[in-house]
């Protein structure tokens, strides 16, 4: 009986979502989410993209909660143990719990991702789409400085500003961020250079809006759907790079457990000791796939030029 | 005559130097105000050119332009577009794709920064005939006819005197078009609106506008009431021919035809 009643609600909430009448700003905004997560249910593997990338965030959020054991006490009498009861995914070489130092690693990775996305997109899509509005010299000078930012190979530009900078998370997140802005850029200028001539824009012209407004509030809410994609897209090369400057020693410093950095120090046990460098590669692998996954689902429901 | 428009020596050029192409050469007309005004032409005849220039979407020309008893520039400011307002030809490209239609009618409200948002908008979906059941959809949830008649929403919520419409049915069903076509009649007696309609439907300018200029080659070449349109007296010979290709494929006029 109650199962009914659960039942007659749902679709009733289904209806009010997918009304083709909506009664308000609020249940409009919503049955097009609705509509959007419907369509994304659909593709399996992004919803096991979806999976990781939550269970990411899961792990970085609860940390103290899910390891077993402290990620930087050193134990020098259990160095390089293989998995067992005790420890779920072995020891490193200063008998330090993996699984646990794995799982605080989450944090970092999460860390460095969350922050250059939120610096990077930004400075990508206002150079971009100012750039693409205003055309002109502005458009040539704006974009032939991102054309130098593009020339340079991306690893090669970090590893130059973490070696001025000094190594750390910050400068290396910094560097990230420098390095992997301009292809934001160049797609958001795409973007802007379909739009700006549009009959909509035009309309708003003629109201009387100004060029900033345009750019803002018409203009950038239709860059977003393609940068969201493309930056998720990018999840897994920036999750990388931090590694590689972690492996290199120029990213986290010890006794950070950064997953690249935790590589670097199992590589010389590689033969004998496996798990010490496999497991966080594993777990950058399965990161870097989710997001992959993610961002291919997302990008067959938000950008409508793949939509078929 | 108290003229809502006058043109005087209109001219746009697109491209430079020797290649420049003047898709509007010395055009010239006034409309008084709650005339009702038709461009006609066929295409690359420079109408829509005119309407552009007129509204300020293309501030490259020269000539007098003078709206609303002020001559006007290149640039215009933002209490032009208080006084003059534009509806688009294609429905399914003037609409923001991911606005819902209320806020597609908020937005100039709240660029003019102008009370009262909410009452606004309904008077205006009701003066379109879209109730209320409209104004929280996203624009691809409405039919062509209901897309126009927002646009058309859109230009009237600034309350303008002047209304330039570019080919405003073209896009639309034949049976729609009848419909549009008689709202905006039904709006301009009721709100006293000034219309330049630009259109290469002759029915509809006859049907529509109380004087007809026909545009050739980005001139004028005759202008003349809605009357003696609908009594196919036209004195030009290019009007002539226009005339006889509206009514339908005839392969002895079309035999006939020549460039003007």
């Amino acid at each position: 009986m109650t199962q009914i009643e659960e039942a007659s609600r749902s679709t009733g909430l289904r209806e009010w979502l997918l009304s083709n009448e909506p009664q308000s700003a609020r249940q409009a905004r919503l049955g097009r989410a609705y509509a959007t997560w419907s369509a994304f249910r659909e593709n399996r593997l992004a919803m096991l993209g979806l999976a990781i990338v939550l269970l990411l965030v899961v792990v970085a959020l609860f940390a103290p909660l899910i390891a077993t054991h402290s990620p930087n006490v050193q134990a020098l009498g259990d160095r390089l143990q293989p998995p067992s009861a005790a420890h779920w995914l072995g020891t490193d070489e200063f008998g330090r719990d993996i699984f646990s130092r794995l799982v605080y690693g989450s944090r970092i990775t999460l860390y460095i991702v969350v922050l250059v996305t939120l610096t990077a997109a930004p400075i990508g899509l206002l150079i971009g789409t100012v750039a693409g509005y205003a055309g002109g010299w502005g458009d040539a000078v704006l974009m032939r400085v991102t054309d130098i930012f593009l020339a340079f190979p991306k690893l090669i530009l970090a590893l130059a500003f973490v070696s001025a900078l000094g190594p750390g998370i910050e400068n290396a997140i910094l560097a990230i961020a420098i390095t992997s802005w301009p292809p934001y850029a160049r797609i958001a200028r795409a973007e802007t250079l379909t739009i700006r001539n549009s009959d909509f824009i035009a309309a708003v012209k003629l109201q009387g809006a100004s060029a900033a407004r345009i750019i803002t509030r018409h203009v950038m809410p239709l860059c977003l759907s393609s940068l969201i994609v493309r930056v998720t897209l990018d999840m897994a090369g920036i999750i990388l790079t931090a590694a590689g400057l972690g492996f290199l020693g120029l990213g986290a410093q010890p006794p950070l457990p950064e997953w690249g950095a935790m590589i670097s120090a199992g590589r010389r046990f590689i033969l004998d000791q496996w798990w010490v460098a496999t497991i966080p590669g594993i777990a950058i692998f399965v990161v870097s796939l989710g997001f992959n996954l993610l961002g291919d689902g997302l990008r067959d429901v938000l950008d409508p030029k793949h939509r078929s | 005559m108290d003229a809502m428009i006058r043109v005087k020596g209109l001219n746009v050029s697109f491209g430079e130097g020797g290649e420049a192409l003047r898709a509007v050469d010395g055009v010239s007309f006034q409309v008084a105000a709650g005339e009702s005004f038709g461009l006609v032409g066929e295409s690359g005849s420079g109408k829509s050119t005119v309407l552009r220039a007129l509204s300020g979407l293309n501030p490259n020309w020269t000539g007098e332009v003078e709206i609303g008893g002020e001559a006007q520039g290149g640039r215009r400011d933002k209490s032009f577009y208080k006084t003059c307002q534009m509806v688009f030809q294609d429905p399914y490209g003037s609409l923001h794709p991911r606005r819902t239609v209320d806020s597609i009618l908020r937005e100039p409200l709240a660029i003019h920064r102008l009370p009262d948002a909410d009452r606004r908008v309904t008077e205006v979906l009701d003066a379109v005939g879209l109730g209320p059941r409209f104004r929280y959809r996203y624009p691809h949830q409405l039919s062509g006819g209901q897309r126009q008649r927002v646009a058309i929403a859109r230009a009237l919520i600034l309350q303008p005197k002047i209304l330039l419409l570019d080919e405003p049915t073209s896009a639309l069903d034949v049976s729609v078009q009848a419909e549009i076509l008689n709202l905006l009649k039904r709006l301009r007696a009721e709100r006293g609106l000034t219309y330049v309609l630009v259109t290469h439907n002759l029915a509809v300018v006859a049907w529509m506008c109380e004087r007809i200029a026909v545009m050739n080659r980005g001139r004028i070449v005759e202008e003349l009431t809605a009357e003696r349109l609908r009594r196919a007296e036209p004195e030009h010979p290019y009007t002539r021919q226009l005339l006889a290709a509206s009514i339908g494929y005839d392969r002895q006029a079309v035999e006939t035809f020549q460039d003007y």
